[in-house]
């Protein structure tokens, strides 16, 4: 039943032309302020988007690649310390105290003394859309150089191997607070306080916010409009010739070597390109929230984010943007909403243990997510039964699947 | 891996050992005591009662290492929530003690008659513990790919931790049954505490207990066939399904005991004490060599003391503390794991 209703809905999704239902949810995401009020859940449509371009990025390598990534925060991490150290007071010191300031507003480049005079505003500030593009380049090296020691290793191992860098990088950030391991006394990261405030978005040629607490909707826009460039990326890329790779390679690393796919360069492509996306995002939340704070960035987070993936079907762009809304609006909503019940204990100080619980419901029932991608639920439910396979194969629906 | 492995079978013949793979296999933990060494010069007296400390405290990681590596060696699984199992048993000993009204002014023999009974009921939940979560978690996907029992590992020690949470929300303190803080006695000025003990009096005759059973009974013959080949184990008439089971048991058994010696050593317990724990165990037994049990005792106590001295605050002029502690423990297993996935003592196994 279910896979001929998912045939008919195929076959009406295949008859529209992709972009129009594309241009048309695109639409709707950019009426949604208009419905959804300046309140919380104007807020919580923010966090989501950003949780959303997470998602997409952890997607490339999970997903794409078939690299089980634990460390995922450590992006978010780098991203937020990055729009931390080059958009707030963090570095006093720097240029006689007077500060560096490109292209920023005018509430991060003077204040007014008490004199009635206007002076310059100490640290760094420079334009949130310079500092987006700032992160992604030094995450996508962080990438890189957290991947390279983990090439030689497969699965499990793996895993454990980013979820350490997961651990130590905010580690490193929180106890940098005078000097890196000794050396200088600069203080990076503020410790447990964390860097607050953090400078808000002007456009690169307007010296004026773009949007204040009151108002958030040109917030909203912002982050769909990242959401959309982190979506055109991934499209094209799973389509390119390297997303090609990353499949071939996730499906069979001996093969796809033996093919001639530079296994070195594609898998560090998949962890360069991921962590970027990761930084991205952070570095957007580093500014939203006005706060770089060491505490966001514990191993539950990482995990967060691997749970939207798979609830919503790794390998799947669509899948995962569901998975990354679904999860963080229940995160928001669902789970203060459970307190009404009389269970005996808050819901929301245990949402990691419901996050937890559909990972393990997910895999054990439907490991292929919510939105499935037909290759990746094949290779899931590769080895189960042969005979059924075989059955399958003059199912016009099964070969629909598999040629997508 | 396995294109890694192939050289190194082909490279690694039978009488000719290259010098290379002889400093290959010696370097790491060469360079371990060389550090350990250095650090001794630098200060002897600190060094002596860091060792001591973390030889006692290794022998905790030793126990939960166990578990890692029994299972590991068995279905080739990092059970993730091991850790959590670990901290259940924690838990379970300091209700008992409450439930019974145990405490410091229990009288010696009431005293020492409840730390054996809760330590088998302790031993018990946990071993209990953990064969249901390869009930529930891993048994469904033993033919999935390994990416989906480790994920569920991962929902399973959510959950876990978030029972603990429920269980106590804030950190609890154990009843101080040991006098864990007076000394026993000093050697070359280091006092011995009556909690290293108590770790290693409770630690060996377990240690010695699980190496009889795996290597001496006909139960550990299973596990160890099992361990080498399923196909073949079950053709030969073992019921490999039993035998998994019963290596969950043995290594929840070990975290069980593990908890109820950490609750007693450091006299506090917190819900999320496993996921620490559960790491640094899981570095342990990689760096004895996955599904090697003496390797993953010693590599516990190797841990253990690299614990302690990063703990204590200064490596050779190094500012470390227990800040950098976890960082420092972190980077330890990325080592091993990336440059010695066999373990130190170079055992070959299916991983590496």
């Amino acid at each position: 039943m279910l896979a001929t209703a998912r045939t008919r809905f195929d076959s009406v999704t295949a008859t529209l032309p992709p972009p129009a239902w594309m241009i048309g949810g695109l639409i709707l995401a950019i009426l949604f302020p208009y419905i959804a009020g300046t309140g919380s859940l104007l807020d919580a449509s923010i966090q989501t988007l950003a949780y959303v371009i997470m998602a997409l990025g952890l997607n490339i390598v999970v997903g794409f690649a078939g690299l089980l990534d634990l460390g995922y925060v450590a992006f978010y991490a780098i991203g937020a310390f990055v729009i931390g150290w080059f958009g707030s007071q963090q570095f006093p010191d720097i240029n006689g105290g007077k500060g560096i300031h490109i292209l920023s507003s005018d509430r991060a480049t003077f204040q007014l003394k008490l004199n009635g005079t206007h002076a310059e505003i100490p640290g760094i500030h420079i334009n949130f859309f310079i500092v987006i593009f700032i992160a992604m380049a030094i995450t996508a090296v962080w990438g890189i150089l957290l991947g390279a020691p983990t090439l030689r290793l497969r699965g499990d191992y793996l895993a454990i191997v980013t979820l350490a860098f997961g651990e130590i990088v905010p580690r490193i950030f929180e106890n940098s607070t005078s000097g890196l391991f000794g050396i200088g006394t600069t203080d990076f990261s503020n410790g447990r306080q964390g860097i607050t405030p953090v400078d808000t978005i002007n456009l690169p040629w307007s010296k004026d916010l773009v949007y204040t607490d009151l108002n958030l909707k040109p917030a909203y826009w912002v982050a769909l409009a990242m959401v959309v460039f982190t979506i055109f990326v991934n499209r094209r890329l799973r389509d390119s010739r390297l997303g090609r790779a990353w499949i071939a390679v996730r499906e069979d690393e001996v093969a796809a070597a033996s093919m001639g796919v530079n296994l070195v360069r594609t898998k560090l492509w998949a962890y360069a390109i991921g962590a970027a996306f990761g930084g991205f995002a952070g570095a957007f939340l580093g500014s939203y929230n006005n706060t770089v704070n060491v505490d966001q960035f514990e191993f539950g987070f990482s995990v967060f984010v691997l749970s939207m993936i798979i609830i919503g079907g790794m390998g799947n762009i669509w899948g995962v943007i569901v998975g990354a809304v679904a999860l963080s609006m229940l995160n928001r909503y669902g789970l203060p909403e459970l307190n009404q019940l009389p269970i005996g204990f808050d819901p929301t100080s245990v949402s990691y243990g419901v996050f937890g619980f559909f990972l393990l419901i997910m895999m054990v029932l439907r490991p292929e997510g919510l939105l499935p991608s037909g290759r990746r639920k094949l290779e899931l439910h590769e080895g189960e039964t042969e005979g059924e396979d075989a059955a399958a194969v003059g199912d016009m629906s099964q070969m629909y699947e598999v040629r997508q | 891996m396995e294109a890694a492995s192939i050289t190194e079978t082909a490279s690694a013949g039978p009488p000719a050992r290259k010098l290379s793979d002889v400093i290959n296999a010696y370097a790491l933990p060469m360079l371990l005591v060389l550090a350990l060494v250095a650090q001794f010069v630098h200060s002897p007296h600190d060094t002596l009662d860091d060792v001591k400390t973390g030889l006692s405290n290794g022998t905790i990681w030793a126990l939960i290492a166990l578990g890692y590596t029994l299972v590991y060696g068995i279905v080739e699984l990092i059970n993730f929530a091991h850790g959590e199992v670990f901290m259940i048993g924690s838990f379970v000993s300091v209700s008992l003690w409450a439930t019974f009204g145990v405490d410091e002014g229990t009288s010696m023999p009431l005293m020492i008659g409840s730390i054996v009974v809760v330590l088998a009921l302790a031993m018990l939940a946990s071993g209990t513990l953990n064969v249901l979560i390869e009930r529930v978690a891993y048994r469904p996907l033993r033919n999935a790919p390994k990416l989906a029992p480790l994920i569920t590992a991962i929902g399973m020690s959510f959950i876990l931790q978030n029972v603990g949470l429920l269980w106590r929300p804030t950190p609890d303190s154990a009843p101080d049954l040991i006098g864990s803080q007076k000394n026993y006695f000093t050697v070359f000025n280091v006092g011995i505490e009556h909690s290293d003990v108590f770790a290693v009096v409770v630690t060996v005759p377990l240690l010695i207990a699980l190496l009889w059973f795996v290597g001496s009974t006909r139960y550990g013959k299973a596990m160890r066939a099992t361990a080498q080949d399923p196909d073949a184990a079950r053709l030969m008439g073992i019921d490999v399904d039993r035998t998994i089971q019963l290596t969950f048991l043995l290594g929840g058994l070990m975290a069980g005991a593990a908890g109820l010696i950490y609750a007693l050593y450091n006299g506090t317990i917190r819900f999320n004490q496993g996921f620490t724990a559960g790491l640094i165990a899981f570095t342990a037994a990689v760096m004895g060599g996955i599904g090697n049990l003496k390797g993953a005792v010693i590599g516990g106590l190797i841990i253990g003391v690299i614990q302690a001295i990063s703990d204590s605050g200064d490596y050779l002029g190094l500012p470390l503390g227990p800040q950098w502690t976890p960082a420092v423990v972190f980077g330890v297993l990325i080592l091993v794991m990336v440059f010695r996935p066999q373990g130190l003592f170079g055992e070959e196994t299916r991983e590496g």
